[in-house]
């Protein structure tokens, strides 16, 4: 039996393809894709800096003609806001469905990340990872999910490596590391990962100290650490904190060998060098970090310094990740969800800024991620590692 | 082991954020002594009177520190008004109407500025942000001294107002003997509105030495709420040096439990306290006995 409502629809339909002729033909119809981000609550910064990024990539890929095997249909942003709370992000996979957007981009934070997959996966809704780290956002066999960037085990493991080659060729000046880590599963999954890890390498990890988001109040932190003088400090949690944390450590005159940061939300940011030049001289930082080598990368960069932002990796991972989704829904000349999954199988865009060579799915993730290593150095933030990308000796002890 | 040159920083650190507390828990215990209600708005209130202080900084400069002859009026007027306007009318003289009106009125504030602000965590940078005084081995943080200076003036001064003035007289009458003070000529409503308007002032104040060194976001009354309540109970209904000292031990125990349990677990102590309090001796340190 057919609804008055049913009706209703369905006649607009009806009606609306009977229209498309007379006005349609030169403008195929959109490309719906959810941009889902936390642009509010205590990720905000973070999640603007994302939904920027996404935008910009939209932006070029609808100025450069659309996706071309779909008649240059253009590619229209459904944004959504996830308030840096995984419940959030999940209500707004569900409304995107709705919608009938083709995929989605996002969500920036691992913990909503690991949600809004896993709704996204009920409806078969690609679902590209732009940040995300934890691993486990692509080890639950989701066939919807693919990660672009490296994940945190990756990250760690590198970190790990390349701090006992910058120790050992100094010398060996450092033993001794203090851990502090964001409460939620990014900060404590890439802690445990170090703890685990850095022992094998000769290091002791004295302390590993946890806190929640936001912290306004570091003092007990860097009290303990004044107690515990380690040689290396590793803060692994978001800008805000991170900032707080580096300025409470120089409040109290806190300088240990090195502050090297695995997946440091403020420590590779041009907003910290700017705002704290003093606080975050010589910080090392394993991220996420554009080939510095690629003129596309730095004339992306004075795109973004020319509205007044910063060029942050939230800004740059979230750009690649669109532009590796438009790739792929070219490559499906579809705009269904199935064929989309079918092209990021395959896929092989090597069109990007990112230093990765062509992308390679497995399970996912994309084999090829990697994170640089770089440093603050007069100023300016430099690649030291690895020596392809190098842009600067690194600086290692700060101090003997 | 943590070595004793930390705990000494600790405590002063617990000392500056406990001033804060024991003026927050001023203007409730000043509510309580005298209304005979316990002021669930008074997070909320705390919370939009941060707003005022963030507002003044963001689109007029004002420092947070020179917005104080703003806020304190401001949040006074907002008191009173809401005592007169709302609290007394819609509690139809029943005490605990009145709970329930301001539990209300709590739910109102924090959800207009959810709706206004969202629900973003916002915070202010000053040029002293960051600056430090040495004091012996420890540096505090100068906002935080300020606002330690600052929370005891603004109590002495409240102390003064309700012990030597007037208009303290006749609080302190109407807390006692509400019907005797109506036969006095004393406009009990009128006392009432002032009282409700002197404890958000103390917000008002608090406010100003709080946002240097703090954020705001539509929660950000909760977490102050659950201490200040603490913190009364502590020093004894309607106690106000009770208040005053039961807050400096209050941000005492909650600084050194910070360092010896971890940040996550730093408040325990407070309501380890509250609980035993409650137990032991539940007119507090400094309460008349019921």
């Amino acid at each position: 039996m057919t609804t008055r409502r049913q009706f209703v629809s369905q006649t607009a339909a009806a009606a609306s393809a009977m229209a498309f002729p007379l006005v349609g033909g030169a403008q195929p119809a959109p490309v719906k894709v959810g941009v889902l981000h936390p642009v509010t609550g205590s990720l905000a910064y973070s999640g603007q800096q994302c939904r920027m990024g996404a935008l910009m990539a939209i932006e070029d890929i609808n100025n450069s003609g659309g996706i071309k095997s779909l008649g240059g249909a253009k590619i229209e942003a459904m944004l959504g806001d996830a308030q840096s709370q995984p419940q959030a992000g999940v209500a707004e996979v569900e409304k995107m469905n709705e919608a009938g957007v083709s995929a989605v981009v996002g969500a920036f934070a691992s913990a909503i990340c690991l949600a809004t997959t896993q709704a996204a996966a009920k409806y078969n809704l690609p679902h590209v990872v732009d940040v995300g780290v934890a691993d486990q956002i692509v080890e639950r066999g989701l066939k919807n999910t693919f990660r672009f960037g490296p994940g945190y085990k990756a990250v760690a493991d590198l970190a790990v490596a390349n701090l006992h080659v910058l120790n050992t060729i100094a010398g060996r000046p450092a033993k001794t590391v203090m851990i502090i880590h964001e409460e939620s599963l990014f900060g404590t999954g890439t802690a445990n990962l170090l703890a685990r890890e850095l022992p094998g390498y000769g290091f002791e990890v004295k302390e590993i100290i946890k806190h929640a988001n936001p912290t306004r109040d570091f003092n007990n932190i860097v009290l303990r650490m004044k107690s515990v003088n380690p040689d290396i400090v590793i803060p692994a949690n978001y800008y805000n904190e991170y900032a707080l944390l580096v300025r409470t450590m120089q409040q109290q005159r806190v300088v240990p060998k090195a502050i090297y940061s695995v997946l440091g939300g403020a420590a590779s940011s041009y907003k910290f060098v700017q705002e704290f030049p003093e606080a975050s001289k010589g910080i090392i930082d394993c991220n996420h970090w554009f080939n510095p080598k690629d003129p596309r990368a730095q004339a992306l960069k004075k795109r973004v310094e020319a509205q007044k932002q910063f060029f942050s990796y939230e800004v740059f991972m979230t750009y690649t990740a669109m532009r590796l989704l438009a790739d792929a829904i070219d490559k499906a000349k579809s705009r269904d969800r199935a064929a989309i999954i079918a092209a990021l199988e395959k896929s092989t865009f090597s069109d990007h800024i990112m230093p990765y060579g062509p992308t390679k799915f497995v399970n996912g993730q994309n084999m090829g991620g990697q994170p640089l290593m770089t440093q603050v150095l007069d100023g300016d933030i430099k690649v030291i590692i690895p020596r392809d990308y190098r842009q600067a000796e690194p600086l290692f002890p700060l101090k003997a | 082991m943590f070595d004793l040159s930390i705990v000494f920083p600790s405590v002063l650190n617990g000392i500056t954020t406990g001033a804060v507390y024991a003026l927050i828990a001023l203007g409730l215990t000043l509510i309580y002594g005298v209304l005979h209600i316990i002021n669930f708005a008074h997070g909320a209130a705390l919370m939009v009177a941060l707003y005022g202080v963030y507002l003044l900084k963001q689109n007029f400069g004002i420092d947070p520190y020179l917005a104080l002859p703003i806020m304190v009026p401001a949040m006074f007027a907002l008191g009173y008004a809401l005592q007169r306007g709302i609290i007394n009318r819609a509690s139809h003289g029943k005490d605990e109407n009145i709970l329930l009106v301001t539990l209300g009125l709590s739910i109102v504030l924090e959800n207009l500025a959810l709706l206004v602000f969202r629900s973003d965590t916002r915070s202010i940078e000053t040029a002293y942000t960051l600056q430090t005084v040495q004091i012996g081995t420890a540096f505090i943080a100068l906002p935080k001294l300020i606002a330690f200076a600052g929370a005891l003036v603004a109590s002495a001064v409240l102390l003064w107002v309700v012990t030597k003035t007037d208009l303290g007289r006749a609080i302190r009458a109407v807390s006692k003997e509400k019907q005797g003070a109506r036969l006095m000529g004393i406009d009990v409503d009128h006392i009432y509105a002032m009282s409700f308007g002197i404890g958000l002032a103390c917000l008002g104040a608090a406010a100003c030495f709080l946002l240097p060194a703090y954020y705001v976001n539509p929660q950000v009354g909760t977490g102050f709420v659950l201490v200040a309540f603490t913190v009364v109970v502590l020093g004894g209904m309607g106690s106000f040096v009770g208040a005053l000292l039961g807050g400096l031990l209050i941000g005492v125990v909650e600084s050194l439990g910070g360092l010896f349990l971890g940040e996550s677990l730093g408040q325990i102590g407070i309501f380890v306290i509250f609980i035993a309090i409650l137990l032991f001796r539940p007119q507090g340190l400094f309460g008349a006995k019921a």
